[in-house]
């Protein structure tokens, strides 16, 4: 019987000959990453183990992301702790707090590699999967155990085929094709499993776009989103890593646990409605809704490609009166790639603001708040009940097109007709 | 390993956002953590339960963000077990980490309410609606897990067993 793509990367990493969805390997883990909130009490864990230094300080990165710059003396002190931490266990890789969202950061700065095992003291480390990395979200003891040895225990996850074909119409984007798959499988429709992406829409979707896939596997409950390195990946690799690492693919006849097939020529922008992730509907569904604030960013949809449709949408116009635009660039690397494009004068003169990257506006941190009975749309991925903000506001979960055009007309808006 | 306490009962789908809100996620210390248990879909939470009581949650409970503060803030309010139809990935591994038992029991909601007073036995895997006098079995947490559990959490548990791990 053949195997799937986490089978493979797990059996290489446990050293095994192969690995079967249900076993559990002890996996060797390639890079093991921490943003700023999760990173003290992993160092506790650690520590409470009874080991004084990490396993290998260059395959450690610890990223200041989630409240950055400090908006608070007590983060301003996590991130103190952390960087003389970091200075101590002479970790080659700490990112500061000017450098962005810890899953744009990790890629850019040529940490995945195809074939390696990602962990991440993050739910949103799923993002790595779109550079045929097995890449997963665990908590801070965890992330302790790896810290002091190395080695985490993974039960090999059963995995779901996402079979995408057909081309998105103009304004349709990678954000739609994976709302529509949340609201096919559900919050919990993915627990334990890998979800692969195949076919000819991933084949043609960009880098950018397949992060935006991969990084939401995670509110389907899933362990990790994986998509196969093809040329777009290599080229992306090649101005960013050694080049060195063993791609892996899955075999033809490898066993999956569902297939879903999706038709994607038809595909209507959708929309994740309050106060769940996989409650999702076609835009035409809840257009006309009265939105407050729009937010564009995250590791889910804050890169140059995100921005450029944004600025695309809003270029030459002027964002409604009521509303108010947050844009976050996912990293310093985006930020100055819009720079440089003209696309942060272009948004600022149609009325948006640019805060710094971070993660702040995405879970409800130090900006953007919604207050009491307000609407945001965001290209985040939670609109949880309470997460941007008021526990008495709602959240859309949408794509940058959706958003931006929603921003200019002050209701949730088809960016096809508006355009 | 027996937990006897009052029920608290939410539905499907409990976040790590409703367990502990974002902005509390600068908390290093579990005590100030436990002041905020629940607080985004049960405010005032950690001032009405008792020591030992039970959370029962529905389906992919613990769902959302990796955040380690949502079992830890449960542990340290005094919740004594997690009972869920199901629980997300992350908040499982997370809980028997920290020591918090989170055991997945299939039909708890159709056989508790609100307010009912549970036994569980961990080990033996059965829980008693002492309130009703339902009696429900779930698959007992393997050998592994328990040792867990019984040294506190898994940074005690490696303290003793770093060789083997």
């Amino acid at each position: 019987m053949g195997k799937t793509i986490a089978e493979k990367i797990l059996a290489r990493a446990s050293g095994r000959v192969e690995a079967s969805a249900g076993e559990i390997v002890k996996a060797r883990v390639d890079v093991a990453m921490m943003p700023d909130l999760t990173t003290i009490l992993a160092v506790n864990a650690m520590k409470e183990m009874g080991v004084e230094r990490v396993w290998d300080p260059e395959k450690v990165v610890a990223i200041l992301d989630h409240v950055a710059p400090a908006s608070t003396p007590m983060a301003a002190k996590i991130h103190r702790d952390i960087r003389i931490w970091a200075r101590e266990q002479n970790l080659k890789n700490l990112y500061d707090v000017e450098s962005g969202v810890c899953h744009q950061v990790l890629p850019e700065k040529g940490h995945v590699k195809p074939g390696t095992v990602v962990i991440g003291a993050d739910s949103h480390t799923c993002t790595h999967g779109a550079f045929g990395a097995f890449a997963t979200g665990v908590g801070s003891t965890d992330m302790g155990a790896i810290l002091a040895t190395g080695k985490t225990w993974l039960r090999v996850p059963e995995t779901i085929r996402v079979q995408v074909e057909g081309k998105l119409q103009d304004l349709v984007l990678p954000k739609d094709v994976i709302l529509r798959v949340a609201g096919e499988v559900g919050a919990d429709g993915a627990t334990y499993n890998a979800i692969e992406f195949h076919g000819e829409t991933i084949s043609e979707m960009s880098v950018s776009g397949r992060m935006t896939l991969c990084n939401m596997a995670i509110e389907m409950g899933g362990k990790a989103g994986i998509i196969e390195p093809d040329d777009k990946t290599y080229a992306f690799l090649d101005e960013r890593t050694d080049g060195i690492y063993e791609p892996v693919f899955a075999d033809g006849d490898a066993e999956y646990k569902r297939v879903l097939d999706m038709d994607v020529d038809d595909l209507e922008p959708q929309v994740a409605c309050p106060h769940k992730v996989d409650n999702v509907k076609p835009v035409s569904q809840v257009a006309g809704t009265s939105i407050n604030q729009a937010f564009i960013g995250s590791c889910t949809n804050g890169r140059l490609e995100d921005l450029e449709t944004a600025a695309a949408v809003l270029r030459g116009r002027r964002i409604h009166p009521d509303v108010r635009l947050l844009i976050v660039p996912a990293s310093q690397r985006v930020y100055l790639d819009a720079l440089d494009a003209g696309i942060v004068r272009d948004l600022v003169e149609a009325g948006a603001m640019f805060s710094n990257p971070s993660c702040g506006a995405c879970f409800g941190g130090h900006i953007g708040l919604l207050a009491p009975g307000e609407v945001g749309i965001t290209t985040s991925n939670r609109n949880f009940k309470g997460r941007q903000g008021s526990p008495e506001s709602k959240v859309y979960l949408s794509s940058p097109a959706v958003a931006a055009v929603s921003a200019l007309t002050g209701v949730i808006t088809d960016p096809r007709e508006a355009s | 390993m027996t937990q006897v306490g009052r029920a608290w009962k939410y539905g499907d789908d409990v976040n790590t956002d409703y367990i502990i809100p974002g902005k509390y996620l600068e908390l290093v210390d579990p005590e100030e953590m436990a002041q905020h248990a629940m607080e985004g879909i049960d405010p005032g939470f950690p001032e009405k339960i008792t020591k030992g009581d039970i959370v029962v949650g529905g389906r992919n409970f613990g769902c959302g963000s990796s955040r380690e503060h949502a079992p830890l803030a449960l542990k340290y309010a005094g919740v004594g077990a997690v009972v869920a139809e199901s629980y997300a990935r992350i908040f499982y591994r997370n809980a028997i980490n920290v020591g918090l038992p989170a055991l997945e029991c299939p039909g708890i909601t159709a056989a508790v309410s609100d307010g009912d007073f549970l036994e569980i036995d961990v080990i033996g895997g059965v829980i008693i609606n002492k309130s009703t006098g339902a009696r429900l079995s779930f698959t007992p947490l393997p050998s592994f897990m328990v040792e867990v559990l019984n040294e506190g959490g898994l940074a005690p548990y490696l303290r003793k067993n770093m060789e083997d791990w």
